[in-house]
C-alpha cells in the first residue's frame, strides 16, 4: 500500500477502482459518445488516448496529469455528474487546470453527485497506481494505493 | 479571497438564491488557483462556447432555465459558438433524421440564449473576434469567454486577457460581472515556461505546428522563435489568420490558452525576452518533428483506403481573406486538371457575418459553380451524429481531427484530394 497526500478541491470520501492516463485527458473527446447515447459505463470515446479508449469511466478513480482540449470540459463533466456517469473521484498528479476545476465545482455546486477532487499528488503518484488498483480518497486529501 | 462589500452581498443571497450560486462557482472556481480577488469584465461583449441544443444535455438547458427565471442573465452580450445544423451541408436523410433527433432542443435553446443576452440573431461562430462579427476585444480587455481556439486567439493575438474558462463557468462571469483573477489574467501567469525554436527548412503548416506545440506544452505558455523567418516581422491580417489556425491546434491538441510570437504578438513585440521564465525549457521543431507528429496522428476510418466522401475546411470558421484564397487555389487546381467541379463533396465554414460579406464577391459565383458549399455550421457538430463520424471525411484542421473520426492532411494533400480526387494524385 502507498500513501500519496495532496490538495482538496472538492472534499469527499470515496474508495474505487483505478482508471489511469498518464497522459492529458480529453475531457469532450473521452465522455462525447457516452454522454450522447446512453452509455450508462461511460466508455472512453478519445481515440487519441491509448490509456484510456473503449474503457468505462464510470464509477472509477480516474488518476491523470492534467485535463486538455474544448473549453467544454467544464460543462461536460457537469453534464456526466447529472446523468449519474460521473467517475467516482478525479485524482490528478499536478496542479488542477482550469476546466477541470470548473467542471468539479460545478458539479459539487449545482448537483447532488459530487466528485471528490484532489490535485498536486505528484508525478510519484501515477507511476504507482495501475488500472485497477483500489483508490481510497480521504477528505483531508490523503490517497492509498492498493 | 477577499471579496468587496458588492460581491460578498450578491454571494450572501441580496440577489437572489442563484445568484448567489453563480457567485459561490466563481469564488471556489478563484480558491482553486489562489485568486486574492474578483476583477470586473471590462470588454463590451462575452463568448459563450455552448451553441447547441443537445437532446441529452438536458441538465444544461435546465440549469439555463433555472438562471433566466431567477433573473440571472448577462450583464453583457455575447456572440456564441456556431449552430450545429445546416441544411445545405451534405447529409443523407438518414443521418437527417439521427441530427434532428440529437439536437432536437436546438430551438428552444436558441431562445434561452436570446433571453441570456445574445448579442445578435446571427452571433454564432467561432471567430467572434472577426472584424465583420463585431466581438474584438481591445488589448488588456479582462473577458469571461469560453471556445478554446477564441480564447487562445484574444490573449495571444489581441493581447487581452482570460483564463481557459469552461462553459458555464464564461457565462457565469458575464451574468457576474467579474472573474477571480489569476493565471493569465497576471503578469506572472502570462509569462513563457517553454521556448520554442523553429527550425523548419520551409514555412510550417500552421494547424501541424500547433498541434506539435499543444501536445508538448500541454496548458503551459510558449513563446516561439524563429517563426518571423517565415511570416515577417508585421503582424498582418494574413499571419492573424496564419495564427488563427496555429492557435486553434495549441488549444485542442494540447491546453495552451496563450502564445507569444517573437517579433509577432503584440506582448513579445513589447516586453520581448523579459516574457520568458528564466527555468524555461526548450522544444526544437524541425521537419522531422513536424512530419513525426503528423505520423502519430491515427487514422480512425474502418477501411483506411477508402475514398474521401466529404471534405470540410474551416475549423475555426475561415476569414473573409481565406474564404477568397481557398476559392481561387480550388478553381485554379480544377483548371490544372481539367475539371469543372471538386471531386470530393466539398465544405467551407465561416461566420454568417463573413458568409454575408463573401457571397456579395465573384468569388461566390465561382465557389458555387465549382460546386463547394458555404455554411456556417460548426463541423465538428456535424461529426457528432453517429452515422456521418463512420463516414470517411477529410480536413485540414488539426481540431476537428482530435474530436471526431476525420482524417487529417496538409493543406496542399487537402486541395490536390478535393481537386482531383485522390491525395496520391
Amino acid at each position: 500500500m502507498k500513501t500519496f497526500h495532496g490538495r482538496v478541491v472538492v472534499p469527499g470520501s470515496v474508495s474505487a477502482p483505478a482508471l489511469v492516463t498518464h497522459q492529458g485527458f480529453n475531457t469532450l473527446a473521452s465522455f462525447q459518445k457516452a454522454l450522447m447515447f446512453g452509455d450508462k459505463s461511460a466508455r472512453c470515446s478519445d481515440q487519441n488516448n491509448p490509456d484510456l479508449f473503449n474503457k468505462a469511466m464510470a464509477g472509477k478513480a480516474l488518476c491523470l496529469p492534467q485535463t486538455i482540449g474544448s473549453t467544454t470540459g467544464g460543462m461536460i463533466l457537469y453534464a456526466a455528474c447529472e446523468m449519474g456517469k460521473q467517475p467516482a473521484a478525479l485524482l490528478f498528479s499536478k496542479p488542477i487546470d482550469s476546466l477541470a476545476a470548473a467542471g468539479a465545482i460545478l458539479s459539487g455546486v449545482w448537483t447532488e453527485h459530487g466528485m471528490p477532487t484532489i490535485d498536486s499528488l505528484g508525478d510519484e503518484f501515477l507511476d504507482a497506481v495501475q488500472d485497477g488498483s483500489t483508490v481510497t480518497v480521504s477528505a483531508d486529501g490523503t490517497v492509498t494505493v492498493e | 479571497m477577499i471579496l468587496t462589500k458588492e460581491q460578498q452581498e450578491m454571494l450572501d443571497g441580496r440577489d437572489g438564491e442563484d445568484m448567489a450560486k453563480v457567485v459561490k462557482t466563481l469564488v471556489m472556481y478563484g480558491d482553486a488557483f489562489h485568486a486574492q480577488r474578483m476583477v470586473p469584465v471590462t470588454s463590451r461583449y462575452g463568448h459563450l462556447v455552448t451553441s447547441f441544443g443537445l437532446s441529452m444535455l438536458g441538465s444544461v438547458q435546465g440549469l439555463m432555465q433555472e438562471l433566466i427565471d431567477s433573473g440571472a442573465v448577462a450583464k453583457q452580450p455575447f456572440s456564441v459558438d456556431p449552430r450545429p445544423l445546416d441544411p445545405n451541408v451534405p447529409a443523407s436523410l438518414l443521418q437527417k433524421a439521427v441530427f434532428a433527433f440529437m439536437y432536437s432542443k436546438q430551438k428552444p435553446y436558441e431562445e434561452q440564449l436570446r433571453k441570456m443576452g445574445l448579442m445578435k440573431e446571427n452571433a454564432f461562430t467561432c471567430t467572434n473576434y472577426m472584424k465583420e462579427v463585431g466581438n474584438t476585444p481591445k488589448e488588456g480587455d479582462v473577458l469571461s469567454w469560453a471556445e478554446s481556439s477564441a480564447v487562445v486567439y484574444a490573449n495571444s493575438v489581441l493581447g487581452a486577457r482570460c483564463n481557459r474558462n469552461s462553459g458555464l463557468i464564461e457565462m457565469f462571469g458575464s451574468i457576474a460581472g467579474f472573474v477571480p483573477e489569476f493565471g493569465l489574467l497576471t503578469d506572472e501567469g502570462r509569462k513563457a515556461t517553454w521556448i520554442v525554436e523553429v527550425k523548419t527548412t520551409r514555412k510550417p503548416e500552421a494547424q501541424l505546428l500547433g498541434s506539435a506545440i499543444g501536445m508538448k506544452v500541454l496548458e503551459e505558455v510558449p513563446y516561439i522563435r524563429g517563426l518571423d523567418r517565415w511570416l515577417g516581422s508585421e503582424l498582418t491580417d494574413d499571419v492573424k489568420d496564419y495564427f488563427k489556425d496555429m492557435g486553434a491546434a495549441t488549444a485542442s491538441n494540447g491546453a495552451v490558452g496563450l502564445y507569444h510570437v517573437e517579433h509577432l504578438t503584440p506582448e513579445a513585440v513589447r516586453l520581448q525576452e523579459q516574457l520568458i521564465r528564466p527555468d524555461a525549457r526548450t522544444y526544437v521543431i524541425d521537419d522531422a518533428e513536424l512530419a513525426r507528429v503528423q505520423n502519430s496522428y491515427p487514422v480512425m476510418w474502418k477501411n483506411k483506403e477508402a475514398k474521401a466522401q466529404l471534405a470540410f475546411i474551416g475549423c475555426p470558421h475561415l476569414s473573409y481573406a481565406q474564404c477568397i484564397r481557398w476559392t481561387q487555389k480550388i478553381r485554379e487546381g480544377l483548371i490544372q486538371c481539367n475539371r469543372s467541379k471538386v471531386a470530393v463533396p466539398t465544405v467551407m465554414t465561416t461566420s454568417p457575418a463573413v458568409a454575408d460579406e463573401f457571397r456579395k464577391t465573384p468569388d461566390y459565383q465561382v465557389l458555387q459553380r465549382i460546386g463547394v458549399v458555404l455554411s456556417s455550421i460548426c463541423p465538428l457538430m456535424y461529426m457528432n451524429n453517429p452515422l456521418c463520424a463512420k463516414m470517411p471525411v477529410i480536413t485540414c484542421s488539426n481540431k476537428l481531427r482530435t474530436y471526431t473520426t476525420s482524417r487529417y492532411y496538409t493543406e496542399d494533400e487537402i486541395l490536390t484530394y478535393i481537386t482531383k480526387g485522390s491525395v496520391k494524385a
